[in-house]
């Protein structure tokens, strides 16, 4: 199955949301990336029972991290969704997308370009 | 092991505020069991704090290393080569390593990036609790293994006081009250009688009331 | 007779006791220690003074029970271990017993994270019990705790608190034990609200043989109001207000709420003059000294032996 979702959007795969962590999560921002969401099982879900548990309380810490950083939280999040779900998918990717358009570029960019 | 917590982020960057090269110095020690100071946590603050760098429009040097232990000479000597390099090393080691850094290099400012707390041990996966107040004089195994010193918030040798309810010590209903667990337990090893003697005044000159201690071992000694 | 106080004096005469309390101001007024005494007098045989009760600062307990000498009352000065060292603990003794001072009662004292000064650092160099043995011996013995001998030595009258409602249970009568063998001459309990609770505690104290030992006043607090009973059943720790208390405040109407408190505390002395191995009552009316002689009346306690 084909989705369409935007072509701004960079898939890492990884085999559990669990794996996340919060250098990941950082590394991308400090390498210019506008926003980063996680996309793990619904909760319950888990195969590793807890992965996407921990995933979202990493996702909260960096919110935390960018916020004391001056840097919209909101730039960062956790998403849950089936596997079966690609239309979702889908949608969250279209989402959170015009999310971080309306937030506009990451400010590490906006500083470096002046 | 020592525990420690992360300072918050605001008192490190006004604390690098105008020094341009920094090293986030870690150490392999306890404060990485505790994950609060080993390589891991280098890397989430050195990236922490070369975003912060980057939108300042601030060119982010920001270096990371991890010593095999900031209180062994020996492996502060690593950074010989270095250390002078950097307007400031932040140590996230325990409050011995920005001592031990900065005494050997005494021309570079060292800061300490975390606040040491306590001697204590994980109670479960990202929980720990303080065990001991290096008194220097164990007693432990008077009170069933358990350490009024450290964990009773008055350090009561004859506790409990009357602040004592279900459990949990009159400061905080998330602080257990140690003497309660010290009578179940001794009353459960069938000692409860040997706390029905009155403790005499504990000797503190052991502690750190007498002075900065130092140990020596004369046969280790070169 | 270890000091000749008029405590000890009335206890060992087998009278039944009635002890006051008075806390000292948070500031230097002694005009106030003055007027709060004048309605404890001749209606207690001594009064205790709180020391920096609930860790917050106020005037110095030693010198509100000179005032309290001056003005003709017996004090009872309260000291905790919470502030002070051995140093400082020994040498306030020594002091506080050239004024006259001749009750003294040793405690720990709350931990200072409520008080006004939570970011203060404290001492406990001693605990409550540890604090009784060093007086006792400077007593008993004229020496100091590392056995130097005093140039005159302190004879006082040693009391200690005990609270039959902290946890655990079980071990109270034995901690209580131990504080008379630390040197306690006289206990003075927390406020008692659950009385099947306290004649429970009581019990067990007069089968271990500790009234013979040392003399227990019960302690007594009126209740004034239906928020100050919700207040102390939730958040004094080791506090225990049954029910049935509040319950009988909410009855009534508002106004009568402080009348209806004092009838409760009467009728708890009245049960408490009759429990074997009680020696008498240690009357708390904190903040409302001027109805102690109410609830001690009514009690039918007035007037006072004279010893
Ligand atoms: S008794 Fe002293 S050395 Fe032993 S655990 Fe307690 S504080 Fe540490
Ligand atoms: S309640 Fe327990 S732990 Fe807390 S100060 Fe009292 S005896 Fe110590």
């Amino acid at each position: 199955m084909r989705l369409q979702y935007p072509s701004s959007v960079r898939v890492i795969q990884l085999p559990c949301s669990g794996r996340v962590d919060i250098i990941h999560l950082l590394k991308a921002f400090e390498d210019g990336a506008d926003g980063v969401y996680v996309a793990g099982c619904l909760e319950g879900d888990c195969h590793y029972l807890t992965g996407n548990f921990k995933a979202r309380r990493k996702v909260n810490y960096v919110k935390k991290v960018l916020e004391a950083l001056g840097i919209e939280p909101e730039r960062v999040e956790m998403f849950n969704m089936s596997s079966a779900e690609g239309p979702r998918f889908a949608t969250v990717a279209r989402e959170f997308t015009a999310k971080i358009k309306e937030l506009g570029p990451s400010p590490l960019k906006a500083a470096q370009a002046a | 092991m020592i525990v420690g917590d992360s300072k918050p982020l605001e008192e490190i960057l006004e604390m690098i505020k105008d020094r341009p090269k920094v090293l986030v110095l870690g150490c392999r020690g306890c404060v990485t069991v505790c994950n609060v100071g080993g390589e891991k946590e280098v890397g989430i603050l050195a990236t922490t704090l070369r975003i912060a760098r980057k939108k300042a429009g601030l060119p982010p040097t920001i270096d990371e290393r991890t010593l095999e232990r900031q209180c062994d000479p020996e492996y502060v000597e690593e950074l010989a080569e270095v250390a002078e390099g950097y307007d400031a090393i932040i140590s996230i080691a325990c409050g011995v390593g920005p001592q031990f850094v900065s005494e050997r290099y005494p021309t570079v400012r060292v800061f300490p990036g975390i606040n040491t707390t306590f001697i204590g041990g994980a109670l479960e996966h990202g929980v720990w609790g303080e065990r001991c107040q290096s008194c220097g004089n164990c007693l432990v195994h008077n009170f069933g293994g358990l350490c009024p010193i450290a964990r009773c918030s008055k350090s009561l040798m004859n506790g409990p006081c009357g602040g004592s309810a279900n459990k949990k010590c009159e400061i905080s209903p998330e602080v257990d009250c140690v003497w309660h667990l010290i009578v179940e337990k001794m009353e459960k090893m069938g000692r409860l009688q040997e706390l029905a003697q009155v403790w005499p005044v504990k000797n503190w000159s052991t502690s750190r009331d007498g002075g900065p201690r130092k140990r020596v071992r004369e046969d280790l000694k070169q | 007779m270890k000091s000749g106080s008029n405590l000890e004096k009335m206890l060992s005469a087998g009278h039944f006791a009635v002890t006051g309390e008075l806390g000292p101001p948070r500031g230097n007024n002694a005009e106030e220690v003055r007027h709060k005494a004048k309605h404890l007098k001749g209606i207690v045989e001594s009064v205790n003074i709180t020391d920096n009760q609930t860790a917050v600062v106020r005037m110095a307990s030693w010198a509100a029970c000179k005032i309290l000498i001056d003005e003709g009352l017996e004090p009872n000065l309260q000291m905790v271990a919470r502030d002070r060292n051995r140093i400082a603990l020994q040498s306030d003794l020594l002091g506080a017993t050239a004024l006259g001072i001749k009750n003294v009662l040793c405690l720990s004292g709350d931990h200072q994270r409520f008080g006004d000064h939570p970011e203060g650092k404290n001492v406990y160099d001693l605990d409550s019990l540890q604090l009784l043995d060093t007086f006792r011996k400077m007593r008993d013995e004229k020496t100091f705790l590392n056995g130097k001998e005093l140039d005159g030595a302190p004879e006082i009258f040693l009391g200690a608190a005990e609270n039959p409602f902290a946890d655990p249970f079980d071990f109270r009568p034995i901690r209580m034990a131990k504080k008379i063998a630390a040197g306690a001459n006289f206990i003075q309990t927390q406020c008692i609200y659950n009385m099947p609770k306290f004649r429970e505690f009581v019990k067990r104290i007069v089968d271990m043989g500790l009234h013979e030992k040392c003399y227990l006043l019960a302690g007594v607090t009126p209740l004034k109001s239906v928020g100050m009973a919700n207040y102390m059943a939730k958040f004094v720790p080791g506090m225990d207000v049954p029910d049935t208390f509040i319950k009988r405040l909410k009855g009534v109407d508002k106004k009568e709420q402080a009348a209806e408190g004092i009838k409760i505390a009467i009728e708890q002395i009245h049960e408490l003059k009759e429990m074997k191995g009680v020696a008498g009552v240690h009357v708390m009316a904190i903040e409302w000294e001027h109805r102690a002689k109410e609830i001690i009346e009514g009690a039918g306690l007035l007037p006072r032996p004279q010893v």
